[in-house]
This record gives C-alpha cells, sequence and structure tokens, in this order.
C-alpha cells in the first residue's frame, strides 16, 4: 500500500473510531446513571417515587411528585409565553422588517442565543423577581416573595426566545421566493401568505426549533435555580416557590455524599431527566415525519 | 398590431434596477388584450423582471427601484396607496418551475376562490372542477382530490398551477418559461393551453426558445441587454425584421 491509500486508510477508521466512541457515551451514561439508580429502587417502588409528595431524604423519603409538577409547571408555561411571541417575532424579520432592520437585528438574537445562563439568572434575580413580587403578584392579589414558579418560567422564556427566534427565521428564508410569488399572484395578501403558505411549508423545521426550545427550558438549571424557590412543595399558584428536577439537582449535590441512598436518588433524578430528553427526541422525530409527509413542499 | 385590438398592458419609460445594477431601461412596450405575445431576448436580459413588474411581484424583493409607468387597462398600476393584491389577483402566473401550494390538489385550486369570493362549499367545488377540467388534469386527480399537490408529476404540478391561476378568473396569464423544466409531453400540452388560453385571457410568455415563440405567438417582443430591440406582430416580426440585431438573434448568431 502506498502512503496515500495508507493515509486514506488510517484517516477513515481514525474518524470511524472516533465516531464508535462518542456514540458509546450515549450509553456509557444511561447505563451509569440507570446502576447508580438501582439502590433508591430497590427501597423505594417507582410508583411511590413519582407519587408521593414528600421529598425529604434526611427522613428517608424520596417523593418526586412536587418537583415533577414543579419542572412541568415551569417548562409549559415557558414554552407557553415564548412559542407564540418567538414565531410572530420571527415572522416580523422574516418576511416584514426591511432589510436594513433585518441585518441589524440578527446578530443581536443570535447572540442573545449565546449569552450563558447565569447571566438571564442573574438579570432575573436583579429584576425580574422584585418585579413579579411588586408588581404582577399584587394585580392578583396575592403575596409572594418573586422567588417562584412564574419569575422562573419568564426567565426561561426569555432564554428561549432566541433560539426559537433564530431558527423559525431560518427556516422562513428557506423558503423559495416562487412559493411566496404563487401565493400572492393569486392575489393573496402578505398576512394571507404567511398564514396559509409559509406556517404551512415551514411547520416541520418550526416544530423543531419549539423542541429545541423545550429541551433548553427543561434542562435548564442554574437561572431556574436562582429564581424558583427551591421548596419541594407542590406549588398551589404560580407565585408559589417550587422546585425543577434540574435545580433539585444542584441544588443538593453538595449533600448527596452523606449517604448512599440520597446520592442514588439523585442519580434517579438524572436518569429521569435523560428519559424524558431522549423520548421527546424520538418523539420529535415522529413528529416531524408526519408533518413532512402531509406537508412536503 | 391589428387596429380591432385593445391595449391590454402598456408601459411607458419603465426602468427598473436591483441594487444600483440596471436591469432594464425606458421600457415602452404594448401588449394587445385576448392575444398571446412573446417576450424573447437571451437569458440575463430582463424578461423575468418584466413580466414580474406587470404584477407587482418585483417589489417583494430587497433594493429594488422601479420607475415610468405600467398602464393596465390605462391605469397606472405604479401609483402610491393602489390595493397590490387586487392588481396580483386580475393577472396568473405561471413559473418555470411548478411550486404547488403546501396543501391538497383541490386546496390548490380552491385557495385564490376562498380568498376572494364568498361562494359556498359546493360552487368552490363546481369551480375547482370547472377549472382541472380547463387544464385537462381533472380524469386524472379527480379520485385523489385530497392527496398533496406535491405528490403529482411535475408536468402535472405545472397545469395545476395554471388551474390555481385561473380560478381567480384573472385577465392576464403570466408564463415565465412554462416549459423549461418540463419534459417534452408536458411542455406541449401546456402549450397547447396556452394556445387555448389565450381566446378568454391576455396571455404574455417569456420564453427563450425562438421556436416555442414562432409556434405560438401572435405579437414579439424582443429585449437585449434591458432594452427593447423591436416588438410586432410575430408574422412581421419573424419573417421581416427590421434591425439587425434582432435579425443576428433569429439567426443564431446571438443568443
Amino acid at each position: 500500500m502506498n502512503r496515500r491509500k495508507l493515509r486514506d486508510f488510517l484517516g477513515t477508521k481514525l474518524m470511524l473510531v472516533v465516531t464508535v466512541a462518542v456514540s458509546l457515551l450515549f450509553f456509557s451514561i444511561f447505563f451509569l446513571l440507570l446502576f447508580k439508580s438501582l439502590l433508591i429502587f430497590e427501597q423505594h417502588s417507582l410508583t411511590e417515587i413519582l407519587f408521593s409528595s414528600s421529598w425529604n431524604p434526611g427522613f428517608n423519603q424520596f417523593g418526586l411528585y412536587p418537583i415533577i409538577v414543579g419542572t412541568i409547571l415551569v417548562t409549559g408555561i415557558a414554552l407557553i409565553i415564548a412559542v407564540p411571541i418567538s414565531i410572530l417575532s420571527a415572522v416580523y424579520i422574516a418576511e416584514y422588517a426591511p432589510k436594513k432592520v433585518r441585518k441589524v437585528i440578527r446578530p443581536f438574537i443570535d447572540v442573545l442565543a449565546g449569552v450563558p445562563s447565569v447571566v438571564y439568572g442573574l438579570c432575573a434575580l436583579l429584576f425580574l423577581v422584585p418585579f413579579v413580587k411588586d408588581v404582577v403578584a399584587p394585580w392578583f392579589g396575592i403575596e409572594t416573595t418573586g422567588y417562584c414558579i412564574l419569575t422562573a418560567s419568564i426567565t426561561l422564556a426569555i432564554m428561549v426566545f432566541p433560539i426559537i427566534i433564530s431558527l423559525c427565521v431560518e427556516s422562513f428564508h428557506a423558503i423559495p421566493l416562487s412559493l411566496r410569488e404563487a401565493s400572492l399572484s393569486v392575489g393573496a395578501t402578505k398576512w394571507e401568505t404567511v398564514k396559509k403558505v409559509i406556517f404551512r411549508a415551514s411547520a416541520p423545521s418550526v416544530i423543531s426549533a419549539v423542541f429545541l426550545g423545550f429541551g433548553r427550558a427543561f434542562g435548564e438549571t442554574i437561572a431556574v435555580n436562582m429564581v424558583v424557590g427551591g421548596i419541594t412543595r407542590t406549588p398551589s399558584t404560580l407565585f408559589s416557590p417550587g422546585q425543577t428536577l434540574a435545580s433539585l439537582i444542584v441544588s443538593a449535590y453538595s449533600d448527596m455524599m452523606s449517604s448512599p441512598l440520597y446520592e442514588s436518588a439523585l442519580m434517579m433524578v438524572a436518569l429521569i431527566l435523560f428519559i424524558v430528553v431522549l423520548l421527546f427526541n424520538i418523539f420529535g422525530i415522529f413528529v416531524l415525519r408526519r408533518a413532512n409527509k402531509r406537508w412536503n413542499v | 398590431m391589428s387596429t380591432e385590438s385593445r391595449i391590454q398592458i402598456e408601459t411607458k419609460n419603465l426602468n427598473v434596477s436591483f441594487h444600483d445594477h440596471v436591469v432594464l431601461q425606458n421600457i415602452d412596450i404594448k401588449i394587445p388584450a385576448k392575444k398571446l405575445t412573446a417576450i424573447i431576448g437571451p437569458s440575463g436580459c430582463g424578461k423575468t423582471t418584466l413580466l414580474k413588474s406587470f404584477n407587482r411581484l418585483l417589489e417583494i424583493q430587497d433594493d429594488v427601484k422601479i420607475a415610468g409607468q405600467i398602464l393596465v387597462d390605462g391605469k397606472n398600476i405604479l401609483r402610491p396607496h393602489l390595493d397590490v393584491p387586487d392588481i396580483r389577483k386580475k393577472m396568473g402566473l405561471l413559473s418555470q418551475k411548478p411550486y404547488p401550494l403546501p396543501m391538497s390538489i383541490r386546496d390548490n385550486v380552491a385557495y385564490g376562490l376562498r380568498i376572494h369570493s364568498n361562494k359556498n362549499k359546493d360552487e368552490i367545488e363546481k369551480t375547482v372542477e370547472h377549472c382541472l377540467q380547463e387544464v385537462g388534469l381533472w380524469n386524472e386527480v379527480k379520485g385523489r382530490l385530497h392527496d398533496p399537490a406535491s405528490q403529482l408529476s411535475v408536468g402535472q404540478q405545472q397545469r395545476l398551477c395554471l388551474a390555481r391561476a385561473i380560478a381567480v378568473e384573472p385577465e392576464v396569464v403570466l408564463c415565465d418559461e412554462p416549459t423549461s423544466a418540463l419534459d417534452p409531453l408536458a411542455a406541449q400540452q401546456i402549450e397547447k393551453l396556452l394556445l387555448k388560453l389565450k381566446k378568454d385571457y391576455t396571455v404574455v410568455l417569456v420564453t427563450h426558445t425562438l421556436r416555442q415563440a414562432k409556434r405560438v405567438a401572435d405579437y414579439v417582443i424582443f429585449l437585449y441587454f434591458g432594452m427593447v430591440i423591436e416588438q410586432g406582430p410575430a408574422d412581421i416580426f419573424f419573417n421581416n425584421p427590421k434591425n439587425p440585431e434582432t435579425k443576428a438573434y433569429l439567426s443564431g448568431e446571438i443568443s
């Protein structure tokens, strides 16, 4: 074998090995988490863990229900706020804004998407917490410290905006001009074109953008931890303090070495995070396929 | 041009530039109603730009400057504060490649109808069938009107786009090299349809194949480097061109 062919051979094999190693990470992490969680499953049933509402590791109580509720509320409300606003903003940037405005806005949004989450957390701590405490909660006649589910949701929504906007703008831009012309030339207005043609043609990409936004919101740890309140009680209102799965791990990891059972419990929380993200990815692929099948252009 | 023919579209000193690059210069043309007018010329000479200026589709692109007048039925459509969708509705567009909308075959044809008319379901259904019959697609698709339009062949898609265009009852059909992406058989079907359409519509056809222009055109406009070199009735244009550049183009010396 001459040297060129040898290099080609080695290069190919090296890339293969690296790729296999990276893929193996997936399985190693999964099995590590599973293995470490076994201890807690030996002593507590899955139903008890998922549906019991007392989390009190010192007293051998590992009910995740309040934290699961907190996670669903925080992530769900964040997306309810973020998705419509982001999509409307993306439509404006991609379809309506003059070229100059577009050129100025886009880099800002891309930078926002890359700002470390702790910065968002700090800003939320300084502005959002007092705002929710002094302005929003009094509207509803509720007293709160400001460290609550709603504050965490708004913080996450703000963090998710730039991701969804950026991806949606890109997907709107990828739609051929001629498809717009096809709609406009039968006398449709711009908004009719956006609503009936652009949204449909870009549905698969918009759906992936929302899923990515979900991933970011669901897994976000530090910014949530700074404002959510960190109380493991089932929240009674959106102004109650709460806890999320990811935030729980970061709050508790310094204590977790105190008992093997506590450590195992946190590993199990990590396993839940892992599995949910995995399921959502699979679900995402499934939804994308359906959307593509239905509306492929 | 025969005297009895009404002028549907007329431009006066039309100038168009993209990013300060001049694409069309001092265009003065007249397009007769209910005839087939071919706009010919080598690629890059501004044919498509001219065509899309007629229904104000140019302005959806960035950095376009349009000056001059475009008179449709004697009214300047470049005046400010006009209802642009209404202008566009009068002019159907058939593009180079078919672009079916991301919806079912039936919804593609019904798309414009639902926007403009308050016809009830049955009437829409009837119009859809009528338009699909007009373009010779009905028998091929009547059993699968609810399938996505993207499942049709390219030739069928192009006919579907034509059906979509005529469903809103335009006065003009603008065609931008509508056969260039099609196989010869499908291209022939479209050509036949265009000849049929000119009884009821003013057809403007951009084409870069001279033979096609010779086969179908009543009236010809020859563009070269963004300027009108010659225009006139097809028989005079092809048999007795006046301009030396037209002669050169017709004989294949410039392309």
